[in-house]
């Protein structure tokens, strides 16, 4: 079962609703090697996010199995919070804590949760920060900042857990057209550095470009499965070539 | 017209030192107050806290089948079972009740007021707090969750700052209501403010004086009440824009 090279391996997962009528995700298998993105695309209603909120439980999947490093994750006794420590996730809204500054955004989970000695954690952070160019705003508040720097400050807060896995729960789409560069940019620079990323995303460019591979779903299941090429280029089914001709 | 202003006041102020009936009748009713909103926000703050966990958590503990969920599936029916009972009969009534039937061998009828003016704020403060709770986005609780926080975690650094911040305006209004609301502890015979004008009207024959003093005591009371709110609001919103 422990296969090095895989990071995440999904299988045969369901999501259902309102008792069974409703099938978020049916039925989908998936593996994510490690140092491997992969980008999940796919009308809105097609269970991607759901599955990506899958990966830390922040859906609880109705049957099936995810293994993270080989341990299954949906097991009852397994301890999550252990888990989502080493997977960072960047959510469409940010979600930043409004009640604390950038800094104390970054250094609030390494501190408590790892219990890192704060002078560590706030150069690491300062490090961050300089990395994306908002050193200096590290004692702003989050309403303080403009969509596109609140969801740069969301990625580096992940990071500071130093996780083996980043996954995005479509991290530009709140955002305002000219601030996608910049959201797109630091994560293009965290693939190139060999994490691991699972991406739910609407830019299609961005997929192209940086993803290994490329996951199609719709209606809750996984329709393709490819190299960008695969995917943009030839793509098989009629509703991927479908997909592709409205948002190209 | 001012002499029999005067004559007025001297006759329900100064003659006999009335002024001091007023004064002990203050002390009562803040004495009553005061501890009355410790247990208030005492019991507000555990009955929040074990519905909002319940809600929040049934279905995570279901899953893993652990003893938890029945001990606070029991205490969540408890908590429920007291919101309905409180919020559902008159504050009058239940004073009465624990004055007669409940602490009926007792003669402290000052503690029993404490008490009994504090178990039913604390069901209108468990419910302002559970609202603060419920209105913080689903977003905080998935971002903390995602950072490896465990629910107290998440609870303590992320969720009750914000809440605090939330629910002071309603919670102030809770206090407010609160103070005003104690002015029915005459009906088990203790002398608080109210009690002690009305008994300084009888004794004088006059109602203006006495009874317009009182509720001029009252307002202060709450204006004052009001200041430190908005202190405290404009103290806690220094991470707005």
């Amino acid at each position: 079962m422990n296969d090095d090279k895989v990071m995440i391996r999904v299988e045969h997962l369901k999501k259902y609703y309102n008792d069974h009528t409703i099938h978020a995700i049916d039925d989908v298998s998936v593996e994510i090697d490690k140092g491997e993105v992969v980008c999940i695309i796919g009308p809105s209603g097609s269970g991607k996010s759901t599955l990506l909120r899958s990966l830390n439980l922040l859906e609880m999947p109705t049957a099936g199995h995810i293994f993270v490093d080989g341990v299954d994750i949906t097991d009852p006794k397994i301890d999550i919070n252990l888990h989502r420590q080493k997977m960072g996730m960047v959510f469409q809204h940010f979600n930043l804590f409004p009640n604390m500054t950038v800094l104390k955004n970054m250094t609030i989970a390494p501190e408590k949760v790892l219990k890192e000695a704060k002078q560590e954690v706030d150069a690491r952070a300062r490090a961050l920060l300089e990395r994306v160019n908002l050193a200096d705003r590290a004692d702003a508040y989050p309403d303080q900042l403009s969509g596109g720097q609140k969801q740069r400050i969301a990625i580096v807060r992940a990071l500071m857990m130093q996780p083996e896995i980043m996954l995005f729960d479509e991290p530009t789409s709140a955002l305002d057209p000219e601030m996608v560069g910049e959201v797109l940019d630091v994560m293009k620079d965290l693939a190139k550095e060999g994490m691991t990323m699972a991406v739910v995303t609407h830019e299609m460019g961005f997929a192209r470009e940086v993803a290994e591979r490329i996951v199609f779903m719709d209606a809750g299941k996984i329709v393709e499965i490819g190299s960008p090429e695969d995917i943009f280029e030839n793509p098989k089914s009629e509703r991927l070539q479908d997909f592709l001709a409205k948002v190209l | 017209m001012f002499e029999k202003w005067k004559a007025d006041f001297t006759l329900n102020f100064i003659d006999n030192d009335r002024w001091m009936m007023l004064v002990r009748g203050l002390i009562a009713t803040l004495e009553i107050t005061a501890v009355a909103l410790i247990i208030g926000v005492a019991i507000g703050i555990v009955v929040a806290a074990v519905r909002s966990t319940y809600d929040k958590n049934k279905d995570e503990m279901k899953r893993r089948g652990t003893m938890s969920y029945y001990v606070l599936w029991v205490l969540n029916l408890i908590c429920r079972i007291y919101l309905t009972v409180i919020r559902g009969t008159p504050t009058v009534v239940q004073l009465l009740i624990a004055y007669f039937i409940i602490f009926a061998s007792s003669t402290n009828s000052l503690g029993v007021a404490m008490f009994a003016f504090g178990l039913n704020s604390g069901a209108y403060v468990a419910e302002i707090i559970r609202g603060g709770i419920m209105s913080i986005d689903v977003g905080q609780f998935e971002a903390g969750s995602s950072l490896g926080f465990h629910y107290v975690q998440t609870m303590r650094y992320v969720v009750v700052p914000q809440v605090i911040k939330n629910v002071l305006p309603a919670l102030f209004n809770e206090f407010i209501v609160l103070i005003k609301e104690t002015s029915v502890a005459g009906y088990i015979g203790i002398e608080d403010l109210t009690k002690m004008g009305d008994l300084i009207r009888s004794r004088t024959f006059s109602a203006f004086m006495p009874l317009l003093a009182v509720a001029g005591i009252y307002l202060v009371l709450v204006m004052g009440l009001t200041a430190l709110d908005d202190r405290l609001e404009r103290r806690l919103r220094k991470n707005e824009r």
